[in-house]
């Protein structure tokens, strides 16, 4: 296929999973602002969600106070914020455009219709809307368009980088999320088991959709070491990184061309730390240092992809 | 040259009335259906066919409203009907015109035979900026060089009462409005099955599979198994959704400039597994933007190298460059003369009466009479550059007037044809627009085919005679029915 099509095709994939990523991080700070004793004032969350994203320089010149309105806001609808929900969702719906012929009609018609609705959101509509329904439309039509990829899209190569942007993304933003939030939520710890920090933990599992998955696994309380393992070494969740990888590594396999080994060789690598790793290795290492490595690795994976399979030079 | 007073008649030809409002035979079973259809059922498939067209995507790009808007071209449920024998002596005509005007194109690029006969100016062809010098003795497969051609038809009312056609343009560069075709029927089909069964519809459907098949036809000599590719000028284009439609309904490749290079006069797309040959290209790019080496420098939509490739015979362009000069306002006039002298033939369909304005007693006439006339730019497209004399105000028809003199040969001019009208729904109910006909004409190996009918144009503005969809025209499903 294409190098620009596949470009345009891993994209619209990346884009859409930012946009579905971002609203869960923000669910989960809503949530916690919800929860008795916070006055839904806990600035440290709000700042905490920009600086996943590397958004609080952006944030600060805005000169917008940082109080959670301002905070979803500039997160879900700032026309000047690259990785907005609202930019996001314009990107994957220009890349799909570009392309249109090589997804299925079901897939673009999913794309476009989600931009068409998101398209003409001001700040005065999101205050009208609810919020957590709003959030929920979002991942809604992330879990539509990734459904209808599966279920109407030829398996071929180009269902293939589709799904290469998707498990990067989500390996990316996984990452980021435990990162941040972890280092936010430890200074609690001492307090473990206490009903607030059940809650918090709690919102933080339900951000990624396995607050029941922890219960099914662990049949214990919610403990920091346990949520960490569970969203970076458990290959079954399909939301950590260890799943993230394994998709990676396997569709390199299967898309592999006479200059892709640089890509292969990385992710292959990264997958094998996944695999064979131990969580206490990784607190040995310092798990704040850990990700951080991470993050630079997988960034590193995402550039030699480009490289190789996207923006190749004349042969 | 006299106008043709039967063509300028007050009362235009309708395609589904006869002069004593008695509703032509073709027509008859869709007077009954629609008799026994609730305005409310009506109303509710517009919007229907509204919010699919709008889901789907199906639009188009206006330019010179800013950032490349996109529009959807306004689709009218009710029909234009042609009678299959009526298809058949035009799809005669088409064919032989198209045959006429690849002679022309092949002539004037070899032995300028024609022009030695004295049968065409010289000066019209060689000064034309659509005659391309650097296709001078190439030789390109099959002598074919307008394989895709549009021909626009319009039909005014004779003296008899009967509808006579009239071809109003030829398009040999990028014709295109045949997704609409394609859709439109697709749109009917999914709103009003039991009218099909009322019918018996050619179908239209197989349009890209002739397409994939001319364009193969075409590759370069000793090719097997040919690749070919659509080039696109990319995703603001004004008719990027066609060119994404066919590209997927033929299923190749959907490529701009960038994603292809030329390597030894070889033409190679970049794709994920290493650079692949291509073979021929359907190109919906102009010559001027096709290789920044030959034409304008500044394109970054073209391929440097390719006209090298092409003109040493390793890969086919569809259309050839340097078709325009066949498809010029100019040259128009002529096109009955090139049917007699290549083929021996008279021509079967008519050319509309032209006054060329660079003839001094021509261009006197016009300036006579610019309230009854149509003045057009000889280099000009999509409806603009042009004065519709009766519709025009004086102060309009003065402003053209200056621009005339100040350049006389730019212009053409036409009398008004009274272009046939058919009923179209519009928020009073149903009324008389007026609409053209562009069916697709494809030429590759032995045969010229085209599928039943073509793309309707209708004029959505009560009284207007532009149809193009830039200027608030819509389309209409074509049938021709047996």
């Amino acid at each position: 296929m294409l190098s620009r099509t596949a470009d345009h095709l891993y994209w619209m994939a990346r884009y859409t999973e930012r946009a579905e990523n971002t609203v869960r991080m923000l669910d989960v700070s809503y949530r916690m602002s919800l929860l008795p004793g916070t006055n839904g004032c806990d600035t440290d969350g709000w700042s905490a969600i920009l600086a996943i994203s590397e958004l609080s320089d952006a944030f600060a010149r805005t000169g917008r106070p940082l109080t959670p309105r301002d905070v979803i806001e500039f997160v879900v609808l700032d026309r000047d914020n690259p990785s907005s929900v609202w930019n996001c969702l314009r990107a994957a719906r220009e890349n799909a455009h570009a392309v249109r012929g090589t997804l299925t009609a079901e897939m673009w018609e999913t794309t476009n219709a989600t931009w068409l609705e998101i398209r003409d959101m001001t700040p005065e509509k999101l205050q009208a809307t609810d919020l957590g329904e709003f959030f929920e439309w979002v991942k809604f039509r992330s879990h539509l368009l990734r459904g209808v990829t599966f279920g109407t899209m030829l398996h071929d190569d180009a269902f293939k980088f589709v799904r290469l942007g998707t498990f990067l993304e989500r390996a990316d933003n996984t990452a980021r999320l435990l990162d941040v939030k972890y280092h936010s939520l430890l200074p609690r710890a001492e307090g473990l088991g206490s009903s607030t920090d059940f809650y918090q933990w709690g919102a933080l599992l339900r951000s990624v959709s396995a607050f029941e998955t922890y219960r099914h696994v662990y049949r214990d309380v919610i403990t920091p070491h346990k949520v960490a393992e569970l969203l970076i070494l458990n290959a079954a969740m399909p939301r950590s990184l260890h799943a993230c990888l394994d998709e990676i590594n396997d569709i390199l396999g299967e898309i592999a061309n006479l200059h892709s080994a640089e890509a292969a060789r990385q992710a292959g690598e990264l997958h094998a730390t996944l695999h064979y790793g131990r969580m206490d290795d990784i607190f040995a290492t310092g798990l704040h240092a850990w990700l951080e490595r991470f993050l630079v690795r997988i960034n590193r994976l995402g550039d030699s992809i480009g490289d190789n399979f996207l923006v190749p030079v004349a042969a | 040259m006299s106008a043709d007073s039967t063509m300028t008649a007050a009362r235009p030809f309708d395609e589904m009335h006869a002069a004593d409002g008695t509703v032509r035979a073709h027509y008859g079973p869709y007077a009954d259906w629609l008799e026994q259809m609730p305005r409310e059922n009506i109303a509710r498939k517009r919007k229907e066919a509204d919010i699919a067209f709008h889901r789907v995507g199906i639009t188009f790009n206006v330019y010179g409203e800013g950032g490349g808007k996109e529009r959807l071209i306004p689709f009218d449920l009710l029909p234009r009907i042609i009678p299959g024998d009526e298809w058949s002596a035009l799809e005669t005509g088409l064919r032989q015109r198209v045959r006429a005007l690849n002679a022309f194109l092949a002539d004037i690029y070899h032995g300028q035979e024609i022009l030695r006969a004295g049968r065409l100016p010289a000066e019209q062809v060689l000064n034309n900026a659509q005659f391309r010098p650097e296709m001078k003795g190439v030789e390109v497969p099959g002598g074919l060089y307008a394989m895709i051609a549009g021909i626009d038809l319009v039909r005014a009312a004779g003296a008899d009462g009967k509808g006579e056609y009239y071809v109003l343009e030829d398009n040999l560069r990028v014709p295109s409005g045949v997704s609409y075709l394609l859709e439109n029927r697709k749109m009917m089909m999914r709103l009003f099955p039991d009218l099909f069964s009322r019918y018996n519809v050619q179908p239209v459907e197989h349009y890209p599979d002739l397409l994939l098949e001319t364009l193969r036809a075409v590759a370069p000599a000793g090719v097997l198994d040919p690749t070919a590719v659509l080039l696109t000028p990319g995703a603001f284009n004004s008719a990027y959704f066609e060119h994404s439609f066919l590209a997927q309904q033929m299923g190749v490749e959907l490529v701009e400039g960038q994603d292809l290079f030329v390597k030894d006069d070889t033409v190679f797309m970049r794709t994920t597994q290493g650079p692949r040959r291509v073979d021929v290209i359907y190109r919906r790019l102009d010559d001027d933007f096709l290789d920044p080496e030959v034409f304008r420098p500044d394109s970054m939509l073209g391929v440097p190298g390719l006209m090298s490739a092409y003109r040493a015979g390793r890969v086919t362009l569809a259309n050839a460059v340097g078709t325009g000069v066949a498809d010029d306002k100019s040259i128009y006039p002529y096109v009955p003369e090139m049917v007699r002298f290549y083929l021996g033939e008279e021509p079967i369909l008519n050319n509309v009466p032209t006054y060329m304005l660079r003839e001094p007693e021509d261009l006197a006439y016009t300036l006579a009479h610019l309230s009854e006339l149509v003045v057009k730019e000889v280099h000009g497209a999509g409806g603009y550059g042009m004065l519709v004399g009766p519709a025009a105000t004086r102060a309009e028809i003065e402003e053209f007037r200056a621009r005339i003199l100040a350049a006389p040969e730019k212009y053409i001019a036409q009398p008004t044809l009274s272009l046939s009208t058919c009923p179209t729904f519009v928020d009073a109910g149903i009324a008389p627009r007026h609409i053209d006909l562009r069916p697709f004409v494809l030429s590759g190996g032995k045969e010229i085919r085209m599928v039943p009918g073509g793309l309707t144009r209708v004029a959505l503005k009560a009284g207007s005679l532009v149809v193009n969809s830039s200027q608030g025209g819509g389309t209409k499903d074509t049938w021709v029915v047996n």
